[in-house]
């Protein structure tokens, strides 16, 4: 059996397909398709450092420009993709990595979530079990303390 | 009790956190350079005046240097170049220009029109040596110590203030050291 997509839902599939050709900013193609993905990859994780919250593949700016032209001939050259992100944050430092770095310094920044979510737990438990005790201790019939 | 301390406790404890944050936070959309402490960056590029002839980093080495990054392109710059030509006229420290991804005869006009602060200038068409500098936008200045390492970065216009506070100092206390 053949399922068979209604006519608007093409129309939404198509408009989907042409947006990302529309809206992408960079033109750029490498000849090998996995160096492609490494490069679309990384220049979706080093910020622009002129907009600040947009990625170099996202800015039109002419500084973008550069910094991926750096990216791709990088990349060409045979660099690892560490090696390209090293390379920027020793110029315009970590703060243009959107995926910060391990150490001790970002200690702070990759273990909160794990804190909290620690924190959350432990407070979620002791409310869950002050109820569960409340109750075991309640031991009249709920219908007693109705009025009537 | 316990039910107000523990909200409470947890309030503090992050208003702390955030204080700490807000404090050593550098001024607003300032990043601060990995550059400072470290040597400055080698170039070899075109002068302005005469692209047949290189400025060379090597040959600024044994005196202090500002290398101010500007371009025809940028309105800061315009604004900042009463400064630069004060700090020409005080003749403490030469300034070192990075005409940035600009028109070289626009440039040279600019020069003409509003006075030359600089020593020499180096033209970056491409972009390189900026991002070597890890330049985000002009103006950007680097005070640069004679053996080559950078002391102190400011970005956008440069001020009458950060000149008597920041520069002359740093400039002056190693002059008084030596």
């Amino acid at each position: 059996m053949r399922a068979r997509l209604p006519p608007l839902a093409w129309l939404v599939l198509a408009a989907l397909l042409r947006s990302g050709g529309a809206l992408a900013v960079d033109p750029t193609e490498l000849p090998d398709p996995r160096l492609q993905a490494r490069y679309v990859a990384l220049t979706h994780e080093l910020r622009c450092m002129q907009c600040q919250n947009e990625s170099l593949a996202d800015s039109p700016v002419d500084l973008a420009a550069d910094l991926r032209r750096e990216v791709r001939e990088q990349l060409l050259a045979g660099k690892s993709d560490d090696a390209v992100r090293a390379w920027m944050a020793a110029r315009y430092g970590d703060f243009i990595l959107f995926r910060p770095r391990y150490s001790w310094r970002n200690a702070w920044l990759w273990g909160a979530p794990a804190v909290l979510l620690l924190m959350g737990a432990v407070v979620s438990w002791r409310v869950v079990r002050q109820r569960t005790t409340l109750l075991a201790g309640d031991d009249q019939p709920v219908e007693e303390d109705l009025p009537g | 009790m316990n039910r107000f301390l523990l909200p409470l406790g947890a309030f503090l404890l992050l208003a702390v956190v955030l204080a700490i944050g807000i404090k050593h936070s550098p001024e607003k959309g300032v990043i601060a350079s990995p550059l400072v402490g470290r040597l400055a960056p080698q170039f070899s590029l075109p002068a302005l005046s005469d692209p047949a002839r290189q400025v060379r980093s090597a040959d600024l080495k044994g005196h202090w240097y500002l290398f101010n990054v500007w371009g025809t392109w940028c309105a800061e710059c315009r604004a900042e170049h009463p400064v630069l030509l004060k700090v020409q006229r005080a003749g403490i420290v030469p300034l070192i220009g990075l005409d940035w991804k600009d028109d070289a005869a626009q440039a040279r006009q600019w020069l003409a029109q509003l006075g030359n602060p600089y020593a020499t200038v180096a033209v970056d068409a491409s972009g390189r040596a900026a991002i070597e500098w890890g330049v985000y936008g002009a103006p950007e200045t680097f005070l640069v110590n004679p053996q080559g390492i950078v002391v102190y970065k400011h970005v956008g216009a440069l001020t009458d203030d950060t000149w008597a506070r920041e520069i002359l100092p740093r400039v002056s206390a190693a002059a008084a050291g030596s």
